[in-house]
């Protein structure tokens, strides 16, 4: 016999005029090797089938399925029962828009995030199908790649204070992004065109620097040393920026 | 009711989905994708091996071109594939890569130098030379004369679509995200869009698009062991096969991968014995070598499945709570390897099994993986049947995987038909209007309407479509999986005629406004049903074995009658598909022959067009 398991899930669907935000409680025997994917989907097939709750690769790869697990922001998928109490408390990730009980919208926070942080290659060159690649060392593509690995889970934005303040903070997954680029070759952007998408309140300088987001990032995404490093850079931009303000015939742009 | 009007409509925004968004809107037609999920979490990020293309800049590549690369691919389909098909794409593969190096995948570069590399467990050493030194690099796959599988550490499906995303980002190319797609609108000449229902508010929404591209990927989910993502349950092949008219090519074609983990059946790349990784048995004792000699570990996916269950059948499997299973051991690639080459292996195995692949081994078994069936189209991505209807990626049957799909070609399928369809259907828009039938429009929506108020009331009866949907699974898994047989086959057949019906009678058992995940599978349930049936139907009609579809009771590839490929429709109040079958390929490049791995008995065909003059050499 497994150990009795009791789920208090968050419910609440605002399609339904009727329906009002609530915990409810679920029951399930513990089996072998369960995860949150499989204990969902039996309360859904077995007891309630209108529980919304999103999974798709069921593999920690695609980053649909966080949500607060015990109070802290996880994927659901790779999450054990044996790992948590008997007694297991599952609500929404916050900031993000509910859809309803634990499914958020993150689709459209994050093709913001894209637009916003321009998340693609800048280059006036075009592609030439006969020419071989431009070259790069190994290690500046498996660096590339430590960056690249993001999910766009949205655990830490969902840990992060400020971002739960702040709608409009870009948060770490969008710094993480920017870090991509800025060390990508293939990008042609300057600092300055860096400065212009991070260096604001709701950008770096807004980032209160207390790593909950590192701390919750199911990729183990190294984000506090690209929030260090973006600080870093973007401080010394703004002094620049203020030296050529006060100093006549200086342009930064040029730089 | 919205109604959103566009000349194109990608149904899927995974890689072969965005790929084709990208060239038309490169082109400047308005361009929108509808996707389930978010596209970024298409099942494509799932991806971890890499994509083939014929580089040749790794030392173990040397001498590898697209000839090379075609006959792989024609080998590798056991000669099902349409070889004209196979050509463009062995010729495109190259540019495809480079083209998405140049929007910025950070694919893993060749490093110069001595280094080792492990095949059968054993080490050898392989020196790279310095010219080549920083181009991209390739890894070893099974079934591939060349190191041809380029990749970035094991996340190549996510790198690969994230950059495609971006892409569609930079062009702005419109994705609406939780939008499914349930039904085609057409007039039984002309598509003309979709009836798509929103998975944020459960409203249904009409898309009028002069071009209508189905790009939703696999439909594993038919089965019950798949490492399928679970919203692979092959919406996009229903949509078609709907129609009545819109066949699908192969469906009997279903490919199981050797190395899905068990119990979950997640997959671990084929990258882990392409690297090196060797299965084992109960023992703790190597087997493929007394199989295939040859390839050993790396003989197609097929071949592979088939002898892992083989192997198991004598008993030599490692007895779980989950059934038998085998090992595979990567241990001796050792940590720094599997700590940037296997990153994604090395998670899967230590958060859903509690195994260090770095000091255990991995319990696996085959899982199905991939669907080479799929909506039938043209070399140019059209679909059979109805104009203004394309097709590309798994959920199509463009026709280069034949029987069985190579490790690497999938992604590589993926960008490439994207690329050439996307192009051929910017020059179908060219000029190109279409008459948005207002009845037939109106008609379409109708149905749609009176289908969900009919399930939501439990009008045609209470069948729990979670039930259903467990009995269709239980059925393809049990009689129509690696090893298939007459009886086993005609089995599955009747009782999926049973569960058909159930299937018609599905309702709902609470009601809720929006979403309502419970709908979203009733209204899909009777089409997964429809497809098993023509998977189960269409293998039990192939007295044959080719590729990934081996019958006991008819070992042998029979070239003679079977050198054809299945086309299967649904006519509106049958209970079974009707077949057709055509030519796999007008053009012969390559005669059929022997893969090289394999048990190979072949009952030869005398067609001229297919192998010209000469007899081919085997028998
Ligand atoms: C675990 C795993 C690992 C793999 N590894 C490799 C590998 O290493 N190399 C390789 O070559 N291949 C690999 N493959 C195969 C390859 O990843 C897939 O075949 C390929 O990515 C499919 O891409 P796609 O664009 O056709 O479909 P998908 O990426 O599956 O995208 C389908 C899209 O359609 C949408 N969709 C579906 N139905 C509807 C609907 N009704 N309405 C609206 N939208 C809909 C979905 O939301 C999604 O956006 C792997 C497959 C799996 C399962
Ligand atoms: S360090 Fe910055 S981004 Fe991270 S949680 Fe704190 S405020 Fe948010
Ligand atoms: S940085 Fe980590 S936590 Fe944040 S979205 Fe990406 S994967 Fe998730
Ligand atoms: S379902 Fe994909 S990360 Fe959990």
């Amino acid at each position: 016999m497994g150990r009795p398991l009791k789920f208090n899930i968050f419910r609440y669907n605002p399609e339904d005029p009727a329906s009002v935000p609530h915990m409810e409680s679920f029951h399930l025997e513990e089996t072998d090797a369960m995860t949150l994917y499989i204990a969902l989907n039996r309360i859904r097939e077995e007891q309630d089938p209108t529980l919304m709750f999103d999974f798709m690769c069921r593999a920690g790869i695609c980053g649909s399925c966080a949500m607060m697990i015990n109070g802290r922001p996880d994927l659901a998928c790779h999450t054990k029962t044996k790992a948590l109490p008997a007694e297991i408390n599952l609500m929404p990730l916050p900031v993000f828009k509910l859809i309803g009980d634990l499914s958020v919208d993150t689709g459209t926070w994050f093709r913001n995030m894209n637009e916003r942080v321009r998340s693609y290659i800048h280059t006036d060159k075009v592609f030439d199908p006969n020419a071989d690649e431009e070259r790069m060392s190994n290690e500046l593509a498996d660096e590339i790649y430590e960056l690249e690995r993001c999910i766009e889970c949205g655990c830490c934005v969902a840990a992060c204070g400020k971002a739960n303040m702040v709608p409009n903070f870009m948060g770490a997954t969008a710094f993480n992004r920017v870090a991509r680029f800025m060390m990508d070759p293939r990008d042609q952007r300057k600092t300055d065109d860096y400065f212009e998408i991070v260096a604001t309140d709701d950008g770096i300088f807004g980032c209160l620097g207390l790593l909950g987001c590192e701390d919750v990032c199911p990729k183990d995404i190294p984000l506090q040393d690209q929030l260090g490093m973006l600080r870093r850079k973007m401080g010394w931009a703004s002094v620049r920026h203020l030296f050529d303000k006060i100093l006549p015939g200086g342009d930064a742009k040029k730089k | 009711m919205d109604t959103f009007y566009t000349d194109l409509l990608c149904v899927g925004a995974g890689l072969a989905g965005e790929r084709v968004a990208v060239a038309a809107a490169s082109q400047g037609f308005e361009t929108i994708c509808l996707s389930i999920v978010p596209p970024r979490r298409s099942h494509s990020s799932a991806a971890q091996g890499g994509m083939q293309a014929s580089l040749g800049h790794c030392c173990m590549g040397e001498g590898d071109c697209p000839d090379v690369h075609f006959a792989d691919t024609v080998k590798g389909s056991d000669w099902g594939c349409d070889q004209e098909v196979a050509r463009m794409f062995a010729e495109t593969a190259p540019i495809a890569v480079r083209e998405m190096a140049f929007w910025g995948i950070p694919w893993n570069r060749v490093v110069a130098g001595k280094g080792t590399y492990y095949k059968g467990g054993k080490e050898y050493e392989k020196i790279e030379k310095k010219e080549k030194e920083g181009l991209i690099t390739a890894r070893d796959f099974g079934g591939t004369a060349k190191w041809r599988t380029c990749y970035t550490s094991d996340g190549t499906g996510h790198t690969l679509l994230f950059t495609m995303d971006n892409e569609v980002v930079r062009l702005g190319v419109t994705v609406h995200d939780r939008v499914e797609a349930i039904a085609l609108i057409h007039d039984g000449e002309t598509c003309m869009g979709v009836v798509a229902r929103c998975l944020k508010t459960g409203k249904l929404r009409n898309y009028l698009a002069k071009a209508t591209l189905i790009a939703t990927g696999g439909y594993g989910r038919i089965y019950r062991e798949t490492t399928n993502a679970v919203i692979n349950d092959g919406s996009g092949a229903i949509i078609a096969l709907d129609t009545g008219i819109v066949p699908i090519g192969n469906p009997e074609a279903v490919q199981f991968h050797p190395t899905g983990i068990v119990p979950t059946n997640i997959l671990v790349t084929e990258g882990c014995r392409g690297d090196g990784g060797t299965l084992k048995d109960v023992n703790g004792e190597r087997f493929m070598h007394i199989y295939e000699p040859g390839k050993q570990e790396l003989a197609s996916r097929d071949v592979v499945s088939r002898w892992m269950t083989h192997h198991i059948r004598l008993g030599k499997g490692v007895p779980s709570p989950y059934g038998p299973h085998l090992w595979l051991d990567i241990r001796h690639l050792g940590e720094k390897h599997i700590k940037t080459k296997l990153r994604e292996v090395e998670e899967i195995c230590n958060e859903f099994l509690g195994v260090d692949p770095i000091t255990q081994m991995i319990p696996v078994r085959p899982a199905q993986h991939y669907s080479m069936g799929g909506v039938r189209t043209n070399k140019d991505g059209a679909a059979y049947g109805l104009k203004g209807l394309f097709s590309a990626g798994e959920a199509a049957c463009w026709d280069m995987h034949g029987f069985n799909r190579l490790g690497g070609n999938s992604l590589a399928e993926t960008i490439v038909a994207g690329k050439i369809v996307g192009e051929k259907i910017a020059e179908f828009l060219q000029g190109y209007e279409v008459d948005f039938k207002t009845a037939v429009v109106k008609d379409a929506v109708k149905k749609q309407e009176e289908r969900i108020d009919r399930i939501i009331k439990g009008a045609d009866g209470k069948e729990n479509v979670y039930e259903v949907r467990n009995a269709m699974q239980d059925q393809l898994m049990d009689y129509v999986g690696i090893f298939r047989n007459g009886e086993d086959l005609k089995k599955a057949v009747d009782n999926l005629q049973v569960i058909y019906e159930r299937s018609q009678k599905v309702g709902l058992r609470s009601y809720s406004l929006g979403a309502n995940p419970e709908l979203a599978l009733a209204l899909k349930i009777r089409g997964m049903v429809r497809m098993a049936l023509c998977v189960a139907y269409a293998a039990l009609q192939r007295t044959e074995s080719r590729g990934a579809h081996a019958r006991e009771d008819y070992p042998e590839r029979n070239d003679r009658d079977w050198l054809k490929r299945t086309l299967a429709t649904w006519k509106e109040g049958d209970s079974l598909p009707t077949l057709e079958y055509e030519k796999p390929s007008k053009v012969w490049e390559i005669p059929p022959g022997e893969r090289g791995y394999g048990v190979a008995k072949i009952i030869c065909t005398e067609d001229p067009e297919v192998c010209g003059e000469k007899k081919p050499e085997t028998n």
